[in-house]
């Protein structure tokens, strides 16, 4: 593929003829603009964020089935077939580039791009299938005549104990190395005869799906040496930064500007800090409240988060001062905070309006000895977690589901959970910003008592 | 036994009939002078070299020398990543350090001991390349289904549970995965070690690994269900069917009723009613053996009645409900389908004790065992290090396992058929194979040149 900056773009005729499902095998000749490269690539990660999100929630098979097809319409679909073919290439070439540096990175990417080519392949009608098989270049042979008969009455047993209740069996098997359908040997979903499975034309998901992950795989390992000995350097004033910046990208709202449901008073704080702030922010305002310091990561995340509440500047200033020169003074904290926080609100330096950090970005942070930033979920011990949930007014019931989250490492679902089990009610779209949690607790509160200050 | 124990022993014998010998002692002087004389080095070394200590060209020499070893010395001191260039290397390590354990891990792509010269790139350059397929089965996780024993302990009761176990998974291994070179191996006390050695098998990932063990997984328990095997469907899957027909019936209502009498009290009739899903069934059942409490036949016969008793309820009740189908069949399986440790199979860097170890504990060899006569095999008959050792002193018995009279020596018999049955002819398909993948590579290299 090659990045240029013109504003027609030369399409390979290639493309066209290749089915709906592409395999990713090789990048094939095309020209992609600047602006599509970036673009493309955060479509494509907004799919497959709904993915992780989709299976992190333990959705079954056929849900996840109906899920990417609507992730697929919303965020890739283009009037042009040929041309949505090309967003589907362009965006996974550019994404491999992005996650093939890490190995925790790499290993979030193949499983993701695996689940989705799984279920976008069992949307395909089976003729479709085949083809996709095809492509592969799969050595497989089907069974038939007198191997198939003499495998018959076993293939019905195989059918009958997956649930079936005839002992009818399908037309086509395919003779497979069991090393080839792990997952379906694993579940003793087909027959198995010296070292072979014979895997029914419907069970074909798991032979393609192996094959692409395989594929994928080591796709990523050659990506990332390339990465690392040439592109890296060579674009290091055009592609590389836009690489960098795509793995940590939060792709929601960014809460800079402040809502009508972000606009809290000095008075108002610590109520609001108890009823609507997520566990982070409580705990930070507590340590505040209660230390009357903080160090730089908290009152980093914590000053950016009241930013976004909708607390101003000037109320700010006051709110900081007020408990530091509790413990350092007046004119210390002139000299060395406020302007810090001038800082955050854009009113220094170059002027930046600094957005409030996202979960992805307090997640990944590591806070140390005397920090009380970061996540709880995933920072604080299981004991000291259990206790502040217990602070927040969760019941045992509703603290072992969280904390079940929290063990699978789904720290942003397990905040979800808190705040379902909190306010009482669902929030689909799960915590990804601690001022979506924010607003979203506004919303309920103010439906409940419009008038009262909550 | 304590020093203390044995000097009391030496005592006892002067004043009563002469007792047997001490049996079971395990020091570090008699392994001493088990390594010393008795571990079949030379053995061990051409197994896992797999005929890359020959002489063709397409041998890799390096081959053994990238296999992990690991030692466990007296007070449990660990040595990890140890690796040997050839087989006298071998020896001499183990003879100078006298490991209590010897563990055989995977053969990694660099030399183990030159590990942390790679460790430096962003990628992993140190992994394992190629491993058996292993598999440990150890009677403890029977404990809820044996009555004889529990723990540490066994005995000629439950001893058959691992003789069920190695020949339905060793049937499976050969007539499902096509599997050829497999060897059994008693681990010394309470269990049976497998090692499935053909190339396949040593090259099988993690993910594949892990498939072949979740085949194999029937048993589902814990102590927070009663029903522990559960399976579903409208048959059995062809595995567990001849699994079933050919081995666990039979056992379960010969061998099984037999020794362990499962119906023969309240507390153990419950636990197999709370396997039958239906209410109304459990409490007919009960009802029948609460009142026959009292009668006058052996435990042994009441087991079997009452058991004959449930199959013929849940036959004229199957048609209640699909779940009552298998039923049967679910409580044959949890008394005697075989319970492996799936984390020993799944990954390729585990280690696994090496055959031919003394059990620290027992004192036993780690002896291989026949698939096909295992129902012969004695777990308390193996040879234990003092017998050797008594062996050596009395005869002065040449241990040179060539000559005829290796079966009259302890160990000889088991070096033996490690290596006809085993060793010889994995070393002929190995042969085989390098010559063959050698041929492979010179032809492409020749095409390679071609115009």
């Amino acid at each position: 593929m090659e990045v240029i900056r013109s504003q027609k773009r030369t399409v390979s005729n290639d493309v066209v003829s290749t089915p709906t499902l592409p395999l990713y095998l090789t990048a094939p000749p095309m020209e992609v603009r600047l602006e599509e490269f970036e673009l493309f690539a955060i479509d494509r990660l907004r799919v497959l964020k709904g993915v992780s999100d989709g299976l992190a929630r333990g959705r079954n098979p056929n849900e996840m089935d109906d899920l990417v097809e609507t992730l697929w319409k919303e965020h890739m679909r283009l009037s042009d077939v040929s041309e949505m073919i090309n967003k589907d290439i362009i965006s996974h070439f550019v994404l491999r580039l992005v996650y093939c540096r890490s190995d925790e990175l790499k290993k979030w990417f193949l499983s993701m791009e695996t689940a989705l080519f799984r279920h976008r392949f069992r949307l395909k009608k089976i003729e479709e299938q085949r083809a996709i098989v095809g492509e592969f270049g799969l050595p497989y042979k089907a069974v038939i005549g007198a191997e198939l008969e003499s495998l018959k009455e076993r293939l019905g047993l195989v059918a009958r104990s997956l649930g079936q209740i005839s002992s009818d069996v399908e037309n086509i098997y395919y003779k497979v190395p069991f090393e080839e359908v792990p997952d379906l040997v694993a579940g003793r979903r087909v027959l198995l005869q010296k070292g072979y499975a014979f895997v029914a034309g419907s069970q074909l998901v798991s032979l393609v799906v192996t094959q692409f992950r395989s594929h994928l795989s080591k796709a990523l390992i050659l990506t990332n040496r390339k990465w690392t000995t040439t592109i890296r350097e060579r674009e290091k004033d055009r592609l590389t930064p836009i690489v960098e910046a795509l793995s940590t990208s939060y792709l929601g709202p960014d809460y800079s500007q402040s809502s009508e449901y972000a606009d809290i008073s000095l008075k108002d704080i610590d109520q609001v800090s108890k009823s609507s702030f997520p566990l982070c922010m409580r705990h930070l305002f507590e340590k505040l409240r209660e230390d009357h310091h903080l160090k730089h990561g908290g009152r980093m995340q914590l000053g950016l988060f009241l930013k976004g509440v909708g607390l101003k500047l000037d109320d700010a200033l006051a709110f900081w001062r007020e408990e530091f020169t509790k413990k350092v003074g007046s004119e210390r904290f002139d000299k060395e905070y406020a302007y810090a926080i001038r800082h955050n609100y854009g009113k220094e330096g170059k002027r930046t309006d600094y957005t409030p950090y996202a979960c992805s970005k307090i997640i990944t942070s590591a806070p140390g000895a005397g920090d009380h930033h970061g996540c709880p979920y995933r920072h604080f011990s299981e004991d000291n977690l259990k206790a502040a949930l217990g602070r927040m007014g969760l019941s045992s019931r509703g603290m072992e589901d969280v904390m079940d989250k929290v063990r699978n490492k789904h720290y942003q679902l397990a905040c979800t959970l808190t705040f379902e089990a909190v306010y009482g009610t669902s929030c689909d779209t799960g915590i990804n910003h601690p001022n979506q949690y924010f607003e979203e607790s506004q919303k309920i509160l103010k439906s409940k008592t419009p008038t009262a200050p909550v | 036994m304590t020093r203390e124990e044995i000097e009391n022993n030496g005592e006892d014998m002067m004043i009563d009939d002469p007792k047997p010998k001490i049996e079971n002692d395990f020091n570090v002087h008699y392994l001493r002078i088990y390594y010393g004389n008795l571990f079949p080095y030379t053995d061990i070394h051409k197994w896992l070299s797999y005929g890359h200590d020959g002489k063709h060209p397409g041998c890799d020499e390096y081959y053994f020398g990238r296999r992990e070893f690991s030692f466990t010395l007296e007070n449990d001191v660990y040595l990890r990543y140890k690796s040997f260039k050839n087989a006298s290397v071998m020896e001499d390590a183990i003879k100078s350090n006298f490991p209590y354990k010897i563990d055989i891990g995977a053969v990694y792509s660099v030399d183990p001991d030159k590990r942390h010269a790679y460790a430096h790139s962003g990628t992993n350059l140190f992994t394992p390349v190629e491993r058996e397929l292993v598999f440990d089965i150890d009677i403890t996780d029977y404990d809820d289904v044996r009555y004889c024993c529990s723990g540490a302990d066994v005995c000629s009761k439950c001893w058959p549970l691992m003789t069920v176990a190695i020949k339905v998974i060793d049937t499976s291994l050969r007539e499902d995965f096509g599997f050829k070179h497999i060897l059994w191996v008693f681990s010394g006390r309470r269990g049976v070690h497998c090692w499935v050695c053909d190339a396949k098998a040593r090259r099988l990932t993690n993910e594949q690994r892990s498939a072949v063990a979740e085949y194999f997984r029937v048993y589902k328990g814990n102590e927070n269900n009663a029903k522990k095997v559960d399976l579903m469907g409208h048959s059995l899957h062809p595995f567990l069917a001849r699994s079933y027909v050919d081995f666990l019936k039979n056992f379960f209502e010969g061998e099984l009723q037999a020794t362990q009498s499962i119906f023969s009290s309240k507390e153990k009739y419950e636990k197999i009613l709370g396997m039958i899903t239906d209410e109304d069934i459990q409490s007919d059942l009960r009802g029948k053996w609460e009142n026959s409490a009292r009668s006058s036949l052996s435990e042994e016969a009441t087991s079997r009645l009452r058991w004959e008793q449930l199959k013929k309820t849940l036959q004229s009740k199957k048609n209640k409900a699909l779940s009552l189908r298998t039923c049967v069949e679910e409580i044959v399986f949890t008394f005697t389908y075989p319970r492996i440790d799936l984390e020993v199979s799944k990954q390729m860097n585990h280690l696994l004790k090496a055959p031919f170890c003394v059990h620290p504990k027992t004192g036993r060899v780690c002896v291989p065992i026949d698939p096909n006569n295992c129902d012969e095999f004695d777990p308390l008959a193996v040879p234990t290090l003092s017998q050797l050792i008594e062996e050596i002193n009395s005869g002065g018995l040449r241990m040179d396992v060539d000559d005829d009279d290796s079966d009259r020596s302890l160990l000889g018999k088991s070096i033996k058929f490690f290596r006809s049955s085993f060793l010889e002819p994995l070393l002929k398909s190995c042969k085989e194979e390098i010559e063959s993948s050698y041929k492979t590579k010179i032809a492409k290299t020749k095409d390679s040149f071609s115009w």
